[in-house]
């Protein structure tokens, strides 16, 4: 069997169910619509929009005129809408149910940010119109400013990087800016082994050499492995707090001082930020910089997979290299400084940030208010708790509590039954929930990570509870034929990913003519 | 609080379900110095309508570009999106799930990343296209760092004609990997010729099409002197409706493509969030960053899409990834797909032919007002006037009767003094008559 470098299957195992009722004449299943790609629906004459014909003009653009036809499919709305609604109905969402991805931070999205990001004073204003005409755009991106400084306690913050790993690269880029002003370059950026792939990438993206530090037997970073590491060359330490197994750093001061000690910086990786919101800042932990991602703690949507949004904050050192463009309070109300930025590393992104995340954002933050984000960061750590407890008698957590937002679990238990955390995992998709985060991190085998958030209630946690410690008791009765099917109420089941990665089908082709098939 | 279910009976049952006294024992690994016991200097928690209060003020105090006859372009573009558009994006099952990690509970969002990757490689004339990078100018800067990876070279050669954000963000991200960066002096009529700036050394070429400036060229004699040099040819294009007129980069010769995407589905919003496409040719695949959906079969046989090629990725290859991106931008992604699926390959070449004509009546009147003078002779959408005197207090006196006349070059490139006379002026399918003859006017008492 194929298996991934961490030794998760990826060819499904069998591809008979018994009882699997026969296949309809539609090949439809109740609610359950199939939907061929739009590539396949296509007929000329038929289109989507309705468009006046072109004034008549004489074209001005030169030879590079488009002499062949676009390929693409015509479509009426009916069947474009009809299209996208079934497609959406073969997704998993936090609006439909509990969606534990450990790290990932799906919390409920409120619609009120969603009506506020389409006001049009905020979706419909151009990113180069003049400063007098955008005055409450640049006061509302200070605000969001404001209160992420306060709730970090740091002096500074860059608004524009897209996504957390982005959020990384800003940091990292602050921190070579502010060692090469000191005449101090640096080549080595510590990363724990338990880190998201995000941190090592980003130190490399920045020509930094990556040296692994050691979890110790508790789930932190070893210490004693950092201090040995730790020289003149390190430029700075990327450590996640709480960390990738859920616990907080609890000794993150120690850290701090270390890293600061050799005339390196406190890179945090702020991922898990929705356990400390309100509760706990950064600036008192001796943190330099960390991204946030406005998508996890403060609900943005996640969208399928963006667009995000990772400010980052800075402590004072690094302040003076946060990158352009940046808001300032001029004499005659807000300013955009875009040029000439002092110390400033450079530029990340084409305009000012992600503007419509930030109203989400703000809307997200002046709704919980401070009394209501102390509490988020209180519920989440409650909930993953919550978990952890009821767990108890079936699995233990890897580490023992308490945990911080998120609980880690792993397949120590159950691994010689021959069942999989992945097979687990599938299982759970056929109980009606979205699996946790799974084989991550590395450095635990069989990772299950379980992150519910603050906005389930107790009895959707007690529902998961119930269907998590079923599935676990039957892999530990050695039942591991019984997971091999799942899932079995998917809109497709375990697909090959193998046979994907080897003969790579990126996008569709007019089908062959029929010679050439046979 | 009306997000948080939880009620002081069930966090006290939980807590002894849990075996802790207090939830400040669950925070017992925090430093005593850093647990807050107070609240923070920030306001309390507020209902729906006092947050959309507050908002709506802070949104009244901008002029939404839709409001008013706007001209503005440079790498954002204000279209006309189908209401359906919006209406499908909001829909939970897209809005509010994850990256498809489990590719049997999200074969919607991988299907249209299938489609969508379809599109773009299409319109652009290209092979492979990725799942989305942020926006157009970290597009244009992975694009340069693939081009490292594949030539093995560190020189750089940047169009005069390419946006000055982009020329700044590709020296941002090249900058700490080691790279040189040649870059040409603004382009402003459209007649740089970059062949002597390449040679051996040279890892990538950057031009933008149509250039910031405006001007339409054929790339395909810059393809083949890369080509002869062993450098790659990086075309990006921020205005992404031009490919419905415009003879695609991939016809030129181009090794990678890279676009703004947010003309189509999505909106101006004030730069952001907004869409960056990626494509490149097929031999160059593995080199790629971002996602990739792939199609595969199910344990059925059943045809299905996942997550593919990961192995280039972070959360696989960690720092030998060919880039760290994670999150990407699906929703925007998605905005984009369902308005070409609307518009189809004939909407989409009609939206780009009535944006064209527009631009063409556009400039043929802002030609006849004393003082103006338009510098393209080729354009798409967008090209460049001088006035008689700077362009930015025009901008700002015009600003102030509800006309948005363009960007005047000197906002981005404010060291150049001889530029600043040069207003950037885009008309699109939502530019009227009326919109024109506003500008006009205003130009008649303003220069």
């Amino acid at each position: 069997m194929a298996m991934s470098r961490d030794g998760r299957p990826t060819i499904p195992r069998n591809s008979s169910v018994a009882g699997m009722p026969a296949p309809t004449f539609t090949g439809h299943r109740g609610l359950q619509l199939e939907e061929p790609l739009i590539f396949e629906q296509g007929q000329p004459g038929r289109s989507g929009v309705d468009l006046p014909d072109p004034p008549k003009v004489e074209h001005r653009m030169g030879t590079s005129v488009r002499t062949r036809p676009i390929e693409l499919p015509g479509l009426a709305e009916p069947q474009v809408v009809r299209h996208f609604v079934r497609l959406s109905q073969k997704n998993y969402s936090i609006d439909a149910n509990l969606y534990p991805l450990g790290s990932c931070t799906m919390k409920h999205n409120p619609r009120l940010n969603e009506k506020m990001a389409r006001l049009p004073g905020f979706g419909d204003i151009h990113p180069l119109q003049p400063i007098t005409t955008v005055q409450g755009a640049l006061a509302l991106i200070d605000e969001v400013a404001h209160w992420l400084k306060t709730l970090s306690g740091m002096p500074a913050v860059a608004m524009s990087p897209g996504a957390g790993a982005h959020g990384e690269l800003c940091g990292l880029m602050a921190i070579r800016a502010a060692h090469v002003a000191r005449g101090d370059a640096r080549r080595r950026v510590l990363v724990p082994d338990s880190a998201h792939g995000t941190n090592p990438a980003t130190a490399a993206l920045c020509n930094y050499e990556v040296d692994g530090v050691p979890a110790n037997k508790r789930g932190r970073i070893d210490l004693a492995a950092l201090k040995a590491k730790l020289g003149g060359d390190v430029a700075a330490i990327m450590l996640t707090n709480p960390n990738t197994c859920g616990l907080f750093e609890d000794q993150i001061l120690e850290v701090a001082d270390a890293i600061h000690g050799v005339g390196g910086f406190f890179y945090c990786d702020g991922a898990n930020f929705n356990a400390l919101v309100g509760r706990v800042r950064p600036g008192d932990l001796g943190i330099d910089t960390m991204h946030i991602n406005l998508h996890k703690t403060f609900s943005t949507p996640h969208g399928g997979g963006g667009p995000g949004a990772g400010p980052v904050v800075f402590s004072a050192p690094l302040a003076p290299f946060a990158p352009l463009p940046y808001v300032v309070h001029g004499p005659d109300g807000f300013a955009l400084k875009e040029h000439d930025g002092g110390q400033a590393f450079g530029r990340l992104k084409a305009f000012h940030g992600q503007m419509g995340m930030f109203v989400r954002a703000l809307a997200y933050m002046r709704s919980h208010g401070a009394d209501g984000l102390r509490q988020v960061a209180e519920d989440a750590v409650l909930a993953a708790n919550y978990i952890l407890a009821g767990m108890r008698g079936v699995i233990d957590p890897t580490y023992p509590g308490p945990c911080m937002h998120e609980v880690m679990f792993d397949d120590s238990s159950f691994k010689s039954s021959g069942v999989t955390t992945l097979d687990i995992a599938k299982a759970l998709i056929d109980e009606g929930f979205h699996p946790m985060t799974i084989y991550f991190p590395l450095i635990v085998h069989g990772a299950m990570l379980i992150e519910p958030t603050e906005t389930e209630s107790k009895e959707s946690l007690d529902l998961f509870i119930g269907a998590l410690r079923a599935l676990i008791t039957r892999a530990k009765a050695r039942d591991s034929a019984g997971f091999q099917a799942a899932p079995r109420f998917a809109p497709v089941r375990r697909l090959d990913e193998t046979r994907a990665a080897r003969q790579p089908v990126l996008r569709w082709s007019p089908p062959q003519p029929k010679q050439a098939a046979e | 609080m009306r997000y948080l279910p939880l009620t002081d009976v069930d966090r006290s049952a939980m807590l002894g379900d849990i075996g802790a006294p207090s939830i400040e024992d669950l925070f017992r690994d925090v430093p005593v110095a850093a647990r807050r016991a107070r609240l923070f200097d920030l306001p309390l928690h507020a209902g729906e309508l006092e947050v959309e209060r507050h908002l709506s003020a802070l949104a009244a105090r901008n002029i939404a570009a839709g409001s008013v006859p706007s001209f503005l372009g440079a790498g954002a573009y204000r279209h006309h999106v189908p209401a359906a558009v919006d209406h499908l994006i909001q829909r939970s099952e897209f809005l509010t799930s994850y990256t498809p990690y489990q590719p049997e509970i999200s074969q919607g969002t991988l299907q249209y990343l299938f489609e969508f990757q379809t599109q773009v490689a299409t319109i652009t004339g290209m092979d492979v296209a990725n799942a989305s990078m942020y926006d157009g100018s970290t597009a244009c800067a992975e694009a340069v760092l693939m081009a490292g990876r594949v030539t093995k070279r560190r020189r750089i050669v940047l169009s005069g004609g390419l946006h000055p954000h982009y020329r700044d963000v590709v020296k941002t991200m090249t900058g700490s990997a080691g790279f040189t960066v040649d870059v040409a002096a603004a382009d402003v009529f459209g007649e740089e010729d970059l062949a002597a700036s390449i040679d051996k050394t040279t890892a990538c070429v950057v031009v933008q099409y149509p250039s910031f400036f405006g001007h339409v060229r054929d790339y395909a004699t810059l393809s083949a002197q890369c080509r002869d040099n062993g450098a790659l040819l990086i075309v990006a294009v921020t205005e992404i409706v031009s490919l419905g007129a415009l003879k695609p980069p991939g016809d030129m010769g181009a090794d990678i493509v890279v676009a703004e995407g947010q003309s189509l589905g999505n909106g101006l919003n004030f730069g952001g969030p907004y869409l960056g496409l990626f494509t490149a040719c097929t031999q160059y695949v593995r080199q790629m960053p971002g996602r990739l959906c792939g199609e595969t079969v199910d344990a059925d046989g059943k045809r299905g899409y996942v997550l593919t090629l990961s192995t280039r990725e972070q959360h696989i290859r960690r720092e030998k990834a060919t880039s760290n991106i994670c999150t990407n931008s699906g929703l925007c992604a998605l905005a984009f797909c369902i308005h070409l699926t609307l518009l189809g390959g004939d909407g989409f070449g009609k939206l780009a032919a009535i944006n064209h004509a527009n631009a063409v009546m556009l400039a043929d009147r802002l030609s006849g007002v004393k003082g103006v003078s338009v510098i393209n002779r080729t354009f798409f959408n967008e090209f460049t006037v001088r006035l008689r005197s700077p362009a930015a207090p025009i901008v700002e006196t015009l600003a102030a009767r509800r006309i948005l006349a363009g960007v005047p070059i000197s906002r981005v490139y404010p060291e150049r003094a001889d530029l600043a006379d040069l207003l950037l002026v885009a008309a699109t399918e939502v530019t009227t008559t009326a919109d024109m003859e506003a500008l006009v006017g205003g130009l008649k008492e303003g220069v």
